[in-house]
């Protein structure tokens, strides 16, 4: 009897840490929002949230600094703009030849380059963006650096595409069966069942898919940091180095005093990072949802 | 214009787009494996870096980001696997459940960078462990599990229901039926998901900028409360930070790291489709 009440006592004891690692996750998300928020808040009491989100000058260490986001802001958003519309079609486009064209062996064969170009490390894409994208861009567009908005846009779109590819390949997988055999049935052509009828129902996960891709643009920071030229300017083209809310953070953080006003800076470029990933993977999920549905 | 056609032209233009989705890849990897491999040599992979990194090997970086990845996979392995578990067998579709998927998607969705911050926060400043193994590890640690909970999560749901009823129609318990009937059939799944943790570990930069990685450490740590140097870090700093290094030690220290991190994906692409193969059910 006493081995039966042992056995029970150590179930009891194991259920409980499984329940106990399944809330972990949750935890692990309040306090990277908490964390965040210790060490940011402090800016706030010296400067207003508008003047931090919309203030025009980023000088950090000037005598007295300042702390406006929006060229950064705008540095990210230019990044990533390129880089989706690089991206995004071609990302879609590989999505519905993995479904729906290639025979069976070329499929697995192609889902696995998709999945060895989502491991290579970030920080591997930007060497190689320094050393060969850089330098073309340099020459072909004749400007004094080949490390720009659009290097750091054609960099990232390779790093979107794993990630836009797989999640669309898998919504468009998921299309029942019968939606392609009444497309048939009706005399439609491969190409037109699959980019009519296909496409068309697979839409929201495509969707899902393509947010998700920009969420990981506008959360890279090594590539986008080494081929992106880092000035913290207001960009006015393509074709001039900019700098972005994560690459900010990466390069500045060795330099900044801990508790400083500029330290808290940092962490207050984090919370607007956590908060804008957070919306985006939010309304994402949604769409997965009702795309599962 | 002709249906038949038309489709000649889009499958054409649809080939052509994957194409330059998976050739980069290649490209990437014909280039750093050109210009890296006349570097490698046993006193590049073993030695210590000599006169500022610009000789020497890079034996710290490399034996840094096993210790790294090594922590990392300790602590988020068994917190990931039962997370799955509670996941799969224990909860049902309550606001409990619901709210620990989508804060495993938000924790998947959280820059990196992000990460590095809220290291440096809670245990680099917070928890005192300073810039440390410790602190890198478990920052990794943290970010790996969503990677780590979905391969589980997956594996696990792919037990068929009625190995479960079987064993619990025997008299075993919800415990044991996991246990002995449910869990050694998601292993290889499991495995799957731990060699992509290892391989996302290995290769991240920024979540180690604040909370481990030196710049230039000629020597090995010593416990895991010592700084040390790490691969994804020190190509960084050789690329971008210190000028007249020689070409092909940067490019032979980018071969080694995509080389690490490369084998660790092949060897789970291998074992999952060897486990979908095998699969009798």
């Amino acid at each position: 009897m006493k081995s039966i009440r042992v056995r029970k006592l150590k179930e009891w004891f194991i259920e409980k840490s499984i329940l106990l690692s399944g809330i972990f996750s949750v935890l692990f998300v309040v306090l990277i929002f908490l964390f965040l928020l210790r060490e940011g808040f402090s800016l706030f009491r010296g400067e207003s949230v508008i003047d931090f989100i919309f203030g025009k000058s980023w000088y950090p260490i000037s005598q007295p600094p300042r702390f406006g986001i929006l060229p950064l802001i705008l540095g990210s958003l230019l990044v990533t703009l390129g880089a989706a519309a690089i991206s995004v079609p071609i990302g879609i486009a590989a999505a519905l030849y993995i479904a729906e064209i290639a025979p069976r062996r070329l499929k697995e064969a192609l889902k696995a380059g998709t999945e060895l170009l989502a491991a290579i490390p970030s920080v591997v894409i930007g060497f190689i963006g320094i050393i060969t994208l850089g330098p073309w861009i340099k020459t072909f567009f004749k400007v004094p650096t080949g490390l720009t908005a659009l290097t750091g846009s054609v960099t990232l779109a390779f790093m979107a595409m794993p990630t836009i590819v797989s999640i669309a390949e898998d919504a468009i997988t998921a299309v029942p069966r019968q939606y392609r055999e009444a497309a048939t049935a009706m005399g439609a052509t491969q190409w037109q069942t699959t980019w009519r009828i296909v496409a068309r129902a697979a839409r929201p996960g495509m969707l899902a898919a393509v947010m998700l891709g920009i969420g990981r643009v506008i959360g890279e920071t090594m590539a986008v940091m080494m081929v992106t030229g880092n000035a913290a300017v207001i960009p006015k083209s393509f074709l001039q180095p900019v700098r972005t809310l994560t690459a900010t953070i990466a390069a500045e953080m060795g330099e900044s005093v801990q508790g400083g006003p500029h330290y808290a800076a940092l962490f207050a470029i984090g919370i607007v990072l956590f908060i804008i990933t957070f919306l985006i993977n939010g309304v994402a999920d949604l769409y997965l949802h009702r795309a599962r549905k | 214009m002709n249906p038949r056609l038309a489709q000649k032209i889009a499958f054409s233009v649809l080939l052509l787009a994957t194409l330059l989705v998976v050739l980069p890849v290649a490209i990437i990897l014909l280039i750093i494996v050109i210009k890296g491999a006349s570097a490698i040599s046993w006193d590049f992979l073993f030695s210590m870096p000599r006169n500022g990194m610009a000789a020497g090997g890079i034996f710290p970086a490399i034996l840094g980001t096993l210790y790294l990845v090594l922590g990392a996979i300790i602590f988020a392995v068994p917190l990931g696997v039962m997370a799955a578990v509670y996941l799969v067998e224990y909860s049902s579709d309550n606001w409990l459940s619901r709210l620990v998927k989508l804060a495993i998607v938000n924790l998947a969705g959280v820059p990196s960078v992000v990460y590095g911050l809220f290291g440096l926060g809670i245990f680099v400043t917070f928890f005192r462990f300073g810039a440390s193994i410790l602190s890198g590890s478990l920052t990794l640690g943290i970010m790996i599990l969503p990677v780590i909970i979905t391969s589980a999560r997956e594996a696990l749901e792919s037990v068929p229901k009625h190995f479960r009823t079987v064993s619990l129609s025997l008299g075993a318990s919800r415990w044991q039926t996991i246990r002995h009937s449910v869990l050694p059939h998601a292993l290889p799944g499991i495995l799957t998901g731990m060699i992509l943790g290892l391989g996302r570990a290995a290769g991240e930069t920024a979540p180690i900028l604040f909370t481990v990685a030196a710049f230039y450490l000629p020597r090995l740590p010593h416990s895991v409360f010592d700084q040390t140097m790490a691969l994804p870090y020190h190509l960084y700093v050789i690329s971008t930070q210190v000028p007249g290094i020689a070409e092909n030690v940067r490019y032979g220290t980018a071969l080694v790291l995509l080389t690490l991190v490369l084998l660790l994906n092949l060897a789970a692409i291998l074992v999952r489709s060897r486990f979908r193969r095998k699969k009798k059910w």
